[in-house]
Parts: C-alpha cells; sequence; structure tokens
C-alpha cells in the first residue's frame, strides 16, 4: 500500500505502463479473502464479495472466495454461504491448526493460495486481523497493496484502480499496482454495501493443503478473552447516529451530544479532534481511521466535514448538518444544512424530540 | 537488551490545509512531529529497558530534516538514534521503505548488537496504512506481533516473549520467541517526560546519518520510487455531491421546526425513531 505522504509520480513515470512481465499476464480472477473466526464469518468480507462481483463482471473473470480456518462444520458454512453471496467458486484451506488467526499460519496459507492459483486481484478487509495478514502477504509475494480503499474500479487497461484518502485525508488518491501481481487492497467494515444474499447451490471448492505442522509454527495462542458486548459501541450499524465535532467548543458540551442520542434511540460518535484531544474515547471516532457508518439518519453537529470524516458517513440516507460556517465543507454532502451554534441547537432539539416522540405525547394524540 | 524502534517524522495532519481554489496541498509552514502512535512503541522501549537494561535505537527514513525528531526521541531517554536520508528513497511506498528500513536494522544489528525487540507504532497518521511493521518483520524473518496492548513476560534465557493483543472481538494472549516485531496500540502507557540530563545529551547528540550505500543496500532499485509496485496516478478533492444542503432556517422554535421539517422530508423516519426510543 502506498504511503500516501508521497508526491503523484511524475506523469512520465505513471503514464509509462509497461507491458505486464510475461509470467505475470497468467494472474486472472478476482479473490476476495473470507475473513472467519472461531466460525463466524465478519460482514466486511460480504461487503467485499459485493465489491468483488462488480470487478469480475467487469474484467469477465470469476470471483472466488477464500476461507482459511479449521476443518469443521463451521468453517464448511462460511464456505457454502460465500455462494449465496456470488462466488463463482471457492478455495479452502482447512487445517486444525488455522483454528486461531496466527500471522505465520494464514500468511504461509494465502501466499501458498496465491503461488499455486494466481489471482490478479486480492482484497481484504481492513480489520485487525486483515492489515495484520495484507501486509506480510504483500511483502512476501513483493506486490503492492493499497490500505482502506474508499472505491475500487478497473481502467479501461483491466488493471485495478484504488482509491483512497490521502494526507491525512484531506484529499483523495487513485493508486494502482500496474507491473506487479496480485494487485491486492483492503477495505474497511461498512464502507462497501452489504450485497443481497441470494440462496444458491454449493459451487467449486478447490482444497489446498496448508503443508505446516504445529511444530512449525514459533507463535503460540495461551489464551483468547473475548470482548463483553456492553463495551462494544454499535456505531457501524446504528440506524440513526449523532455525532460532535470541535465545534462544540468544549468537552464539557459533548453531553449535548449525548442526551440527543439518547433521546432519538441513537448511537453517539465523534471526529477525529476529539479523540485526539481525548474529550472522547476512540471507539467512538467516525471517518476514514475511525468507523464509517450507514446509518438512515445522521446527524452531525459542529463538524467541518474534512474528506477524513467524510468517507466514513458518505453511505448514510440522510444527513444533516449543523455549523456555524455556512462555507463548511460538510454542506457539500450533507442533504439538509442549519447555520447555526449547535451547542444552542442541540437542547433544543433534545427537548422537541422528547415531546415528539414521547409515548404520552403519542397516546395523547391519538385520543 | 537491544531494541530498536522504527519511527516516523510526520506532518501535523491538523494543521494540514488544501488550498480552496487549485485543491493543492498547502504544505508550507506545516509543523512537523513525532507521529503520535510511535510515541507509545518507544515509551513501551524505555520501560523494556528499564527492566533488563540494554539499549534503545532509534530509527527512521526521511529527509534531513528528521533529525529534529529524532533529537526530541533522545531527549525522552533513547540511547541512540539513526537517520536514514537519501534521495534514493525518496517516493517509497510501503514495500520500498520496508526495503530500506529492513537494511538498516540489519545494519544496525552488525553495528550496536542484534535487536531482541523491534518497535513500531500502529500505523503513521500521514500515511495510516499499519503496513510497514508487517513488512519490516518479514523481511527480518521477525516473529509479527501487532496490536499489542501489553507485554507480560521476557524470558531472555530462553527467548521467550508473553504479550496481549488486541484481535477481532477480544484479546490474544500470545507466547512467541525474540527476536521479534511488536506494534504498539495506543494509549496503553503515558511518555514520559525526559530527564534535564537527557534532554542535555539530546542537544549535543550525534545523529548517525546512513545513506543508502552506508546502510548496506544491495539493489539501489528496490528503493524509493523505482522500488514501489503502486503508483499514485491521480491526487484529487472529491467532489461535492450534484445538490448542496438545503438550508432550513429554524426561526424562534428551532427544536419543533426542525422536527416538523425533518419528518416532513423524511416521513418514515417519524415512525422508525419511535420504534427506536421504545425498543421495539
Amino acid at each position: 500500500m502506498n504511503d500516501t505522504a508521497k508526491a503523484p509520480a511524475p506523469a512520465g513515470r505513471a503514464a509509462a505502463k509497461k507491458e505486464l512481465p510475461e509470467h505475470l499476464k497468467a494472474y486472472k480472477h478476482v479473490w476476495v479473502f473470507i475473513e472467519q473466526e472461531r466460525g463466524q464469518a465478519h460482514p466486511v468480507s460480504w461487503e467485499l464479495m459485493g465489491a468483488g462481483r462488480i470487478l469480475a463482471d467487469k474484467l469477465g473473470v470469476n470471483l472466488a472466495a477464500v476461507v482459511v480456518g479449521a476443518r469443521n462444520e463451521a468453517t464448511q458454512a462460511v464456505v457454502r454461504e460465500s455462494f449465496n453471496y456470488g462466488a463463482d467458486l471457492a478455495y479452502l484451506v482447512a487445517d486444525d491448526i488455522l483454528t486461531d488467526y496466527r500471522n505465520e499460519s494464514y500468511t504461509k496459507a494465502m501466499t501458498d493460495l496465491v503461488n499455486a492459483y494466481q489471482p490478479e486481484i486480492l482484497l481484504l478487509g481492513a480489520t485487525i486481523l486483515g492489515r495484520d495478514l495484507a501486509g506480510s502477504v504483500a511483502t512476501t509475494l513483493l506486490t503492492g497493496l493499497t490500505a482502506d480503499c474508499t472505491e475500487l474500479d478497473v481502467d479501461a487497461e483491466g488493471s485495478l484502480a484504488a482509491t483512497r484518502p490521502t494526507f491525512g485525508g484531506s484529499l483523495l488518491c487513485t493508486i494502482f499496482t500496474l507491473n506487479y501481481r496480485p494487485q491486492m487492497a483492503t477495505v474497511r467494515p461498512r464502507v462497501m454495501p452489504m450485497p443481497e444474499r441470494v440462496e444458491k447451490p454449493l459451487g467449486r471448492v478447490i482444497e489446498h493443503p496448508l503443508g505446516l505442522v504445529e511444530d512449525d509454527i514459533v507463535t503460540k495462542v495461551l489464551s483468547f478473552l473475548p470482548d463483553r458486548d456492553s463495551t462494544k459501541s454499535n456505531l457501524a450499524f446504528a440506524d440513526v447516529v449523532v455525532a460532535g465535532g470541535l465545534g462544540l467548543g468544549s468537552p464539557e458540551n459533548f453531553q449535548l451530544i449525548r442526551q440527543l442520542a439518547s433521546t432519538i434511540g441513537a448511537e453517539f460518535g465523534c471526529s477525529r479532534p476529539l479523540v485526539q484531544k481525548g474529550w472522547v474515547s476512540s471507539d467512538r471516532q467516525i471517518g476514514q481511521t475511525g468507523k464509517t457508518i450507514r446509518p438512515k439518519l445522521y446527524i452531525a453537529a459542529g463538524i467541518s466535514g474534512a474528506i477524513q470524516h467524510r468517507v466514513g458517513v458518505e453511505g448514510a440516507d440522510y444527513i444533516v448538518a449543523i455549523n456555524t460556517d455556512k462555507n463548511a465543507p460538510i454542506f457539500d454532502f450533507a442533504h439538509v444544512g442549519i447555520v447555526t451554534d449547535a451547542v444552542r441547537l442541540l437542547p433544543a432539539l433534545t427537548e422537541a424530540f422528547s415531546k415528539r416522540l414521547s409515548p404520552h405525547q403519542r397516546d395523547r394524540l391519538a385520543s | 537488551m537491544h531494541i530498536v524502534v522504527c519511527m516516523k517524522q510526520v506532518p501535523d495532519s491538523a494543521q494540514i490545509r488544501v488550498h480552496p481554489v487549485t485543491n493543492t496541498i498547502m504544505r508550507q509552514g506545516v509543523p512537523t512531529i513525532i507521529n503520535p502512535y510511535d510515541l507509545f512503541a518507544i515509551e513501551e522501549a524505555l520501560r523494556l529497558r528499564q527492566k533488563f537494561g540494554g539499549a534503545v535505537t532509534i530509527l527512521t527514513m526521511g529527509p534531513p530534516s528528521a533529525e529534529d525528531s529524532l533529537r526530541k526521541a533522545l531527549s525522552f531517554g533513547a540511547d541512540r538514534a539513526v537517520l536514514l536520508t537519501d534521495r534514493f528513497f525518496a517516493g517509497a511506498d510501503t514495500l520500498a521503505t520496508t526495503y530500506a528500513l529492513a537494511t538498516a536494522i540489519r545494519k544496525i544489528g552488525v553495528e550496536f548488537g542484534p535487536p531482541h525487540v523491534v518497535f513500531t507504532g500502529k500505523q503513521t497518521i500521514d500515511g495510516d496504512t499499519a503496513q510497514v511493521g508487517p513488512g519490516v518483520a518479514k523481511r527480518l524473518g521477525l516473529m509479527q506481533l501487532t496490536y499489542v496492548s501489553h507485554i507480560d513476560n521476557v524470558d531472555l534465557e530462553a527467548g521467550t516473549i508473553d504479550v496481549e493483543r488486541r484481535s477481532e472481538g477480544g484479546v490474544q494472549k500470545l507466547r512467541s520467541k525474540m527476536p521479534c516485531l511488536i506494534s504498539v496500540l495506543e494509549g496503553v502507557n503515558e511518555m514520559r517526560i525526559g530527564s534535564l540530563s537527557d534532554a542535555l545529551a539530546a542537544a549535543r547528540a550525534t545523529i548517525i546519518k546512513w545513506s543508502a550505500q552506508d546502510a548496506g543496500v544491495e539493489d539501489i532499485t528496490k528503493c524509493g520510487l523505482r522500488g514501489s509496485p503502486t503508483i499514485v496516478k491521480r491526487v484529487f478533492a472529491p467532489k461535492p455531491r450534484a445538490e448542496k444542503a438545503q438550508f432550513i432556517e429554524l426561526g424562534d422554535k428551532p427544536g419543533d421546526v426542525f422536527v416538523d421539517e425533518l419528518f416532513k422530508r423524511r416521513p418514515k423516519l417519524e415512525s422508525e425513531l419511535g420504534h427506536l426510543t421504545r425498543g421495539y
């Protein structure tokens, strides 16, 4: 993946696309790594299947799901499910050594598969697991990897065009891996829409051996402590989200965001500066380096709308922005804008919603 | 115990501005800082040294001005600082960066003793890729331990290290072997305030500067832009949505007017919000 602080390549170099080296021409088809831990497929993998389907159709090639895991029923279920999300075929490395994610074993499984079956594009989720794995696989294969893409496409010559925010999220850039294969990219959860699940019969599954025994692997898992559910924020999957930014002025005012959120049954979030200032914990951050949200309603209060934030909220059905600056970039992508001080408006909103949504009020209106 | 910390000097992204007309980055006058995530790695390295003795070497690749950040790292108490600087490194993507850093770490091993642990931050705030740590580990054949929140135990005699690492949905406790590469999760420690004597020593210290050749780079085509498989073809500002936001005037009853307007424009929201607040 590209270090984004780098300037765009000089036109001469970028334009000088050489013919793909002969030994790389055999690389065909689009692969999606299906991330699963303890028998549970990560939703980002199905989102990537949706994106991968579009790329494969444009290129006229197959879409393959790549499943790596323990040799058990749960792994088989993930393989079957991958066909319901559009796989033309699946590659499977099943071995009980792969029960827990470990970098050594998973990197071996993925690089062996790539070397044996030669995909032109390999997509992974930009999760903790995916980021740990993708960097190792790309370095082992000595190919290009683009992290946290917000848009994937193929150009007229069939190369993967991977777009991501750059310069700390103030601009976008499109990155190509022209003369190396596979072209690798990661995408964060919820950035791509979830495709429709369509029941399909099990298709072709190609099994590949891991070729490792437990003694070959240095790192041992001593234990795994699952997170308690109560510590997880449900931001990424919330139907309604209210978030605050620097326009709130002080950490105390963030309380206004929480109050409105709790009144309308929303999750609350914030923009990056509030996390950097320590006002709000990082699991509440919305944007490229935080959570990507796709709610039915998003209310952004005192957030200017830098690209870093924008790419995390563009999937929202309806965006309401409150900002004192009528030229703030957030009004370029919000549906409705209110030019005012959020600190003054928020309590009024909380009160009005509370009145309108309270069961008491409803009953009174109905009678 | 010898500990190497890979660090990057980055522009303070909070202060980067885009020119409103030309859409180009206005870099002039943007101050540089140590990548904030790397501070956790430096602190963790200093704590290990406190416990087990030895030395902490800070390594960075960058322009000559990155010397400022190295001096800052020395003022926290690091023992030496190496600046990898050469025009051949310019324009490196993550793969080319890992080649240069891995080469330099090998050289550091020869000059100052092989490292037991190489630390990195979780990611940088300018690139945000989190790919350089894993790449360096792969190239040097180090055990890779990313997103580490706690080092539970180090057994120098047995060469083992026990860590807790953040994984999807929980915390993995791992036992691995040194040498290893550890990327440190943010927020797991608090950077110390360096001592006065360290600050004075840092001001006087000689920063070790290596060109590609000094560091022992054998194949210059693997460095910088030439060694980068990825190519940035286009940098651009996003297009505004075709229609800009419709502005609403709220008058003197802003809350009620807002709720009316919202439900008028998105009628389904009224029942959806009702369901959310009543829990069915």
